[in-house]
């Protein structure tokens, strides 16, 4: 099994975290594990991308331009990254601040409403947690246990207690995400 | 500490610093290696080993602390990306003329000039062929992963005390801003300051006892004569590192038609062409660069004999490339492919290289 995906947004979405727990998660389970950020000048507001790959075998190249699965947050992301999907692959995204939604018959495309469920749990902090949650329904690559473990080794102790609030966003995810 | 850890580049060479027993670290923050002072800042080794870690007021300074501290004979560092290692390269010059052991980290980006904060390969001449004025050689080790980027840091301070040898780790944006699976090796003690004088008290400034002459560390001699000899005993230094100190990565070379040469971020970017050039039925072999000085010429030269053609992949506008084509020496065509600047190749792209300039050629 290898998995190469790209996740892109904007910064402060929880974008590159997002890549590091799937990272997490797949060492969890002893998988190789690679997590290559754009480190522009992306901050707040900006743009910022990651590639993550999980793989079975040892990882050859950190950097892809074809992916299995886009998971796109902002409409640059979707200009930029709807074409690198490969053909049957998987792009996921947030249609909230969508105008031009993707347009691609030969990939899978499903929509989660990050930002509106978030904000309905009352943390806009866990937005990336019930997009991580939809992904992982759709691609079950890693084990949600081994998601818990890797939690608890990228977390400092003192948020640990913020783990339980993870759990949910990631079943919230789960359940609400829709194919198109 | 033999537990799994995920890591960026720059991060692990840091804790490797730290867990090779290191004395001191100077550096100056720099985009994309700024990982290294910040972790080390984090971490605060001091409590851990006693290793100091100090950020300079400049690069110029950070390297001049490096001088000054490596003449004691302590295991020091520092680290910087390409416009930084240039402000480097009066203080790395001295160092070689006066001989002594140092790492030096260049994460490399974009240029000339200040050029970008993206990722480079761009400054292998320097790196190789000296940068620095006068006849001197680096030792120059090139990680390809983050496992590597730790690895490496025990290896090149030996290496450096070993040849008494600035020795630089040349790595690029990539390798140190990405995140991968390490193991990290066990805590080596800092030396006390007994076993730096029983080792190195035959040329290191630990303080003079009777039952010796002073030790002088300096690169100056202002009689030709005499600094000609010592650019020969360098030379003869360097002949050595070239004998013994060969390090190279040859995947699937036996039996291939085609053979990518590359180094760092590039060697696992064609790693992957490889693999795709090897799908469609192309017999490609990878020759890993792991020490850029020495340069496996030997090697190479060797391998032009079975292949039909080398593809030197790396991200500058070609610069291994003259050392390719040194090594192989006209026996087969060598080409160049790379993209640079900052902007780095896909593997797709190396292959259409690959195709139109050595395999259809």
């Amino acid at each position: 099994m290898t998995e190469e995906m790209i996740i892109a947004g904007f910064g402060g979405q929880g974008v590159l975290s997002m890549g590091k727990i799937l990272a997490y998660s797949g060492i969890m389970q002893d998988q190789e594990v690679s997590w290559m950020p754009s480190y522009g000048p992306e901050m707040r507001g900006g743009t910022a991308n990651v590639t993550v790959i999980v793989s079975d075998e040892r990882i050859s190249s950190p950097i892809l331009t074809h992916y299995d699965t886009a998971i796109l947050l902002n409409q640059q992301s979707m200009d930029k990254f709807e074409k690198s999907v490969k053909p049957g692959g998987v792009l996921l995204y947030d249609p909230n601040g969508i105008l031009h939604h993707p347009t691609r018959t030969d990939i899978k495309i499903y929509t989660i409403e990050g930002a509106k469920l978030a904000s309905q749990m009352g943390n806009p902090n866990i937005f990336n947690m019930i997009v991580f949650g939809a992904f992982l329904k759709i691609k079950p690559i890693v084990k949600l246990e081994n998601v818990i473990r890797g939690l608890k080794k990228s977390l400092p102790e003192r948020h640990h207690k913020l783990i339980p609030l993870n759990e949910d966003a990631i079943s919230m995810g789960m359940n609400n995400v829709v194919e198109k | 500490m033999s537990e799994v850890k995920l890591m960026k580049g720059n991060e692990a060479v840091a804790e490797a610093a730290i867990l090779a027993g290191v004395d001191a670290y100077f550096g100056y923050p720099i985009t994309p290696q700024s990982e290294v002072i910040e972790y080390l800042m984090v971490e605060r080794p001091e409590d851990r080993t006693g290793m100091v870690v100090l950020q300079a007021e400049s690069e110029i300074a950070a390297i001049n602390m490096v001088y000054g501290a490596a003449g004691t004979g302590k295991r020091v560092m520092t680290s910087s990306s390409s416009p930084g290692v240039s402000l480097k390269q009066e203080g790395i010059s001295y160092i070689a003329g006066s001989e002594l052991p140092c790492v030096i980290v260049n994460v490399v980006r974009g240029g000339p000039g200040l050029g970008t904060i993206q990722p480079s390969q761009a400054d292998y001449f320097q790196s190789t062929k000296g940068g620095g004025h006068g006849d001197y050689r680096l030792l120059v080790l090139a990680p390809a992963s983050v496992q590597e980027m730790a690895d490496f840091v025990d290896l090149a301070f030996d290496l450096a005390f070993k040849y008494r040898n600035p020795v630089m780790i040349l790595s690029d944006g990539v390798i140190g801003q990405m995140m991968e699976k390490i193991t990290l090796p066990a805590q080596k003690p800092r030396l006390s300051n007994e076993e730096i004088i029983e080792r190195y008290g035959d040329w290191a400034t630990t303080g003079k006892p009777s039952t010796r002459e002073r030790n002088i560390i300096t690169s100056l001699e202002l009689d030709p004569y005499r600094q000609e000899t010592h650019n020969h005993k360098l030379q003869a230094k360097y002949k050595k590192m070239e004998e013994n100190e060969v390090r190279f990565e040859a995947i699937n070379c036996e039996d291939a038609d085609y053979v990518i040469v590359a180094y760092g971020s590039s060697a696992r970017i064609s790693q992957k062409t490889m693999q795709l050039a090897r799908a469609k039925g192309h017999k490609v072999g990878l020759f890993r660069l792991i020490s850029l000085f020495p340069f496996p010429k030997n090697e190479l030269n060797k391998l032009a004999d079975t292949v039909k053609g080398f593809l030197a992949v790396e991200m500058s506008a070609g610069q291994m490339i003259e050392d390719v084509r040194l090594a192989v020496n006209g026996k087969k065509p060598a080409e160049h492919y790379g993209r640079f600047g900052g902007v780095v190749h896909s593997p797709e792209e190396v292959l259409i290289a690959l195709e139109q300039k050595i395999i259809g050629g």
